[in-house]
């Protein structure tokens, strides 16, 4: 149902998100704790890197259908994924 | 004001128009200024006089035109009963009193002419038959007037008969002339009378008018059967008269000589008594007795011969009569028999005449003897009277008394006797001297005696010549008569002989000639039956052959008839298949869920595409039903309704996202927009949409509003409005509700079509 496709669409973004914000946070914990002495910027940097690669993905993907695409498999594949 | 005026003017008006005849007995001018009384006393009595006048003129004029006076009725009320008081009734017509008295009388009298047509036939009758049978008394008892208007009524009758004109009877000239009908009876001559009066009218009638030829062949032939008859009649009659006179004839005859005899006897007798005297007294006695008794043989004779007589007069008459009788019917055949019967009684009476003759002068003679012996017997009385007042006690026969006398009475006598002589001389004396003169007047009454039966024989015999020289001339008629109808008789055979011989070479000839015609005839008459034949077979044979075509054709039209029937049921076979699959179809449509499609319409597509192979049309119909609808089937409406009412919301929160605008950003903003725009949940779409309707919150408000009254096709056109995401979103709906509308379009058509082929191929009743 393409009514269900933004759903599905705004879940992954969210799914994706919440991992990219917490594989973000968590590397960044990990690398303020490794590397970095604690501080507080790699953990938002990394929650802040995370997020933002959650958004762009989200965007990309909401964006998807009105980009071309070079690749017409690819773009075939993922019309009918994206179904 | 004007309408009182006006009503006012109405109303004497209406009254003038009422009585416009009559002049206002009121007198306009009230007020005069001379004397009052004596003016309109004036005026008064001018108006009456002038009225009188013109009621008066009004009716005399109308007593003499009746036309005015039916117009005087018709225009003035009551004047009709005026004049039926003044001058009597109205005439019926306008017409001439003349004429309609005219057309009164021939009423009256094709009355009467139809009253006298059953006497008058009943007196042709009469005429006709010569019977004496029933006729009425009536016409002879009726007055003379009325058998003469019988007359003209028959005659009348008679002319209009023959030629179908009605004519008025004729004005009574013609006198009825007396034709006497004789009867044949001898012994009905007494209602002779009775029946003049009644052939009389016919007999006039018969003067007055030719009849028609049948009528004449029929009274002809009536005549001659009446001649016939009346032969027959006068033939017998005759005979029987003939028979009953000559019986009685020779009856008198008989009792004529019979008296003959007997005077002649008597006389005899009497003259032997008278001169036989010397006689013995028995004979005497005897002759006397003898005497008597030939006296009343004589007396008896003479009454049955005058009897006899009497009734052979009377039969001779009735003879007479009967052989009149039949001279007068003017009946050629009769008169043979007539005269013989003539002859007859001429014989008769001539016989009769004869035998009187000589009894009547027997009876002279007898009367003679008889006064001769009265007188001997008176004298012989007288004698005995003195000689037996002389002598008393003498008995009368004084010859046989010679001893018994005494002499004084012998003198007595013998002196008596002298005186007796001498009064005898005397009277002898005187009779001599009276003798010539006693002779004279014998001898003249003796002339008298003998002139008078000279007389009488002399007419007897005159009228016997007569009688005889007519029936020699009557016989020698006859006989004539016979010779010369011989002679015609022969000339008229030779003539017919003649005659035939000529009619039977004309017949020769007309029969040659004749039968070539008849032959011509035939044959011709052959040629052209045959031809008509031939033709008639001709025409029936085409008549025939042109039944058979048209049977053939009629044969023809109904077998196509019935296959057209056939292919027409079949047609609507087919028609009422295809519609119940496309029923079938239809209700598979309607088995769509809320949720779920309906089955997938292959089957029955399949159905409909079974059921039309031969249709062209519906077999294109039934191809262009979508795939998906077939093996997936379609989404009902209210599945359809439910999705988009529920993707209403996504698709107004993704409003602002389109190619360009697609951001996540842009997302955010759109779903702002959503949560804080407020647009009417259904808006009914305008006619046109204006460029500002495309709108994304209005297209969906549209569509909502399209959907919720049930129009998806606007629905879905106004969703198909819809660009960017929003359509994107929308797509999968739209697709389903594209499926849905053209299943459904599809399957209307095909019903639609169904409905029309069912129709079209449903025969009425």
């Amino acid at each position: 149902m393409s009514e269900r496709e933004l759903g599905r669409k705004l879940d992954r973004c969210l799914a994706d998100g919440v991992i990219k914000l917490g594989t973000g946070l968590g590397l960044g914990i990990v690398f303020s704790v490794l590397f970095f002495k604690r501080h507080a910027w790699p953990i938002s940097f990394g929650s802040g890197a995370g997020l933002g690669m959650a958004y762009a993905n989200c965007q990309n993907d909401l964006r998807w259908h009105y980009l071309l695409h070079r690749n017409p498999k690819v773009a075939l594949a993922d019309e009918t994924t994206q179904r | 004001m004007l309408r009182l005026l006006l009503r006012g003017a109405a109303g004497p008006a209406r009254r003038n128009g009422g009585r416009s005849s009559v002049v206002h007995l009121q007198p306009p001018r009230q007020y005069s200024t001379s004397s009052q009384g004596s003016g309109a006393a004036k005026v008064v009595a001018a108006s009456l006089l002038s009225v009188g006048g013109g009621v008066g003129g009004t009716i005399l004029y109308a007593q003499w035109d009746p036309k005015f006076r039916a117009a005087v009725e018709k225009n003035v009320p009551y004047s009709d009963s005026v004049f039926g008081l003044v001058l009597g009734p109205a005439p019926q017509n306008a017409g001439h009193p003349i004429r309609k008295q005219l057309e009164s009388t021939r009423p009256q009298s094709m009355l009467e002419k139809q009253a006298k047509t059953s006497k008058v036939q009943s007196e042709k009758k009469v005429k006709g038959a010569a019977q004496t049978g029933s006729t009425e008394p009536t016409p002879s008892v009726s007055p003379p007037a009325v058998t003469m208007e019988g007359a003209s009524a028959e005659a009348t009758q008679i002319i209009s008969a023959s030629s179908d004109v009605p004519s008025v009877p004729a004005p009574f000239d013609t006198q009825p002339t007396a034709v006497t009908e004789h009867c044949d009876e001898c012994h009905h001559v007494g209602s002779e009378a009775a029946h003049s009066g009644a052939d009389s009218p016919a007999g006039s009638t018969e003067q007055l008018v030719e009849r028609p030829a049948e009528e004449v062949s029929a009274r002809l032939a009536q005549q001659d059967q009446d001649e016939q008859n009346v032969l027959a009649a006068v033939s017998s009659s005759l005979e029987e008269s003939l028979a009953c006179s000559a019986r009685a004839a020779l009856q008198a005859i008989g009792a004529q000589e019979a008296a003959l005899q007997a005077i002649n006897q008597h006389t005899q007798k009497l003259k032997e008594a008278m001169e036989a005297e010397q006689s013995p007294p028995e004979e005497k006695s005897v002759q006397w007795k003898d005497l008597e008794a030939a006296l009343m043989d004589r007396t008896s004779a003479v009454t049955d011969a005058t009897a006899a007589l009497q009734k052979a007069k009377e039969a001779l008459d009735g003879l007479r009569a009967t052989i009149n009788g039949s001279k007068d019917l003017k009946v050629a055949a009769v008169r043979p028999l007539v005269l013989a019967a003539e002859e007859n009684l001429h014989k008769m009476v001539v016989d009769l005449d004869r035998v009187v003759a000589q009894v009547q002068s027997a009876e002279v003679e007898s009367k003679i003897v008889s006064q001769y012996s009265d007188l001997v017997q008176e004298a012989k009385q007288q004698f005995q009277k003195e000689v037996s007042s002389l002598t008393p006690e003498i008995q009368a026969n004084w010859k046989g008394l010679t001893g018994k006398l005494s002499t004084d009475d012998l003198n007595a006598l013998i002196a008596h006797a002298h005186r007796r002589i001498d009064q005898l001389n005397r009277e002898l004396a005187e009779q001599r001297v009276r003798e010539q003169v006693h002779i004279d007047a014998a001898l003249q009454q003796q002339k008298l005696e003998d002139q008078r039966v000279l007389e009488r024989a002399v007419s007897s015999s005159l009228q016997h010549v007569k009688e005889e020289a007519r029936l020699e001339q009557e016989r020698k008629m006859n006989e004539v008569r016979e010779v010369m109808e011989a002679e015609m008789r022969t000339q008229l055979r030779r003539q017919a002989a003649a005659h035939t011989d000529h009619v039977r070479d004309v017949l020769k000839v007309q029969e040659q000639e004749l039968r070539a015609e008849a032959e011509q005839i035939l044959s011709s008459k052959l040629l052209e039956q045959d031809t008509l034949h031939r033709q008639l077979t001709q025409e029936q044979l085409d008549s025939f052959t042109l039944d058979m075509n048209a049977a053939y054709a009629r044969l023809k039209g109904v077998e196509e008839a019935i296959d057209s029937h056939l292919v027409a049921e079949d047609e609507a076979r087919r028609a009422h298949q295809l519609w119940l699959s496309v029923e079938a179809l239809n209700h598979t449509l309607k088995t769509a869920g809320t949720e779920e499609p309906s089955v997938p319409l292959d089957s029955a597509a399949q159905m409909v595409r079974d059921s039309c192979r031969q249709d062209d049309f519906a077999s294109a119909l039934a191809e262009a039903l979508p795939a998906e609808s077939l093996s997936r089937g379609v989404y009902g409406e209210a599945s359809l309704r439910a999705r988009f009412n529920s993707l209403r919301s996504l698709v107004l929160r993704v409003a602002l996202i389109d190619e360009s605008h697609n951001s996540l950003y842009q997302y955010f903003l759109s779903y702002l927009q959503a949560a804080l725009l407020f647009e009417d949940q259904q808006a009914a779409p305008p006619t046109q949409l204006s460029s500002e309707d495309l709108d994304t919150f209005k297209l969906l408000s549209y569509a909502s509003y399209c959907l919720e009254h049930g129009d998806l096709e606007l629905a879905a056109k106004l969703v198909n409005q819809l660009k960017g995401e929003s359509r994107r979103v929308v797509e999968d709906w739209l697709t389903e509700a594209r499926l849905t509308l053209e299943t459904r379009q599809v399957v209307s058509l095909l019903s639609a079509y169904a409905n029309a082929v069912g129709l079209g191929t449903t025969q009425a009743p």
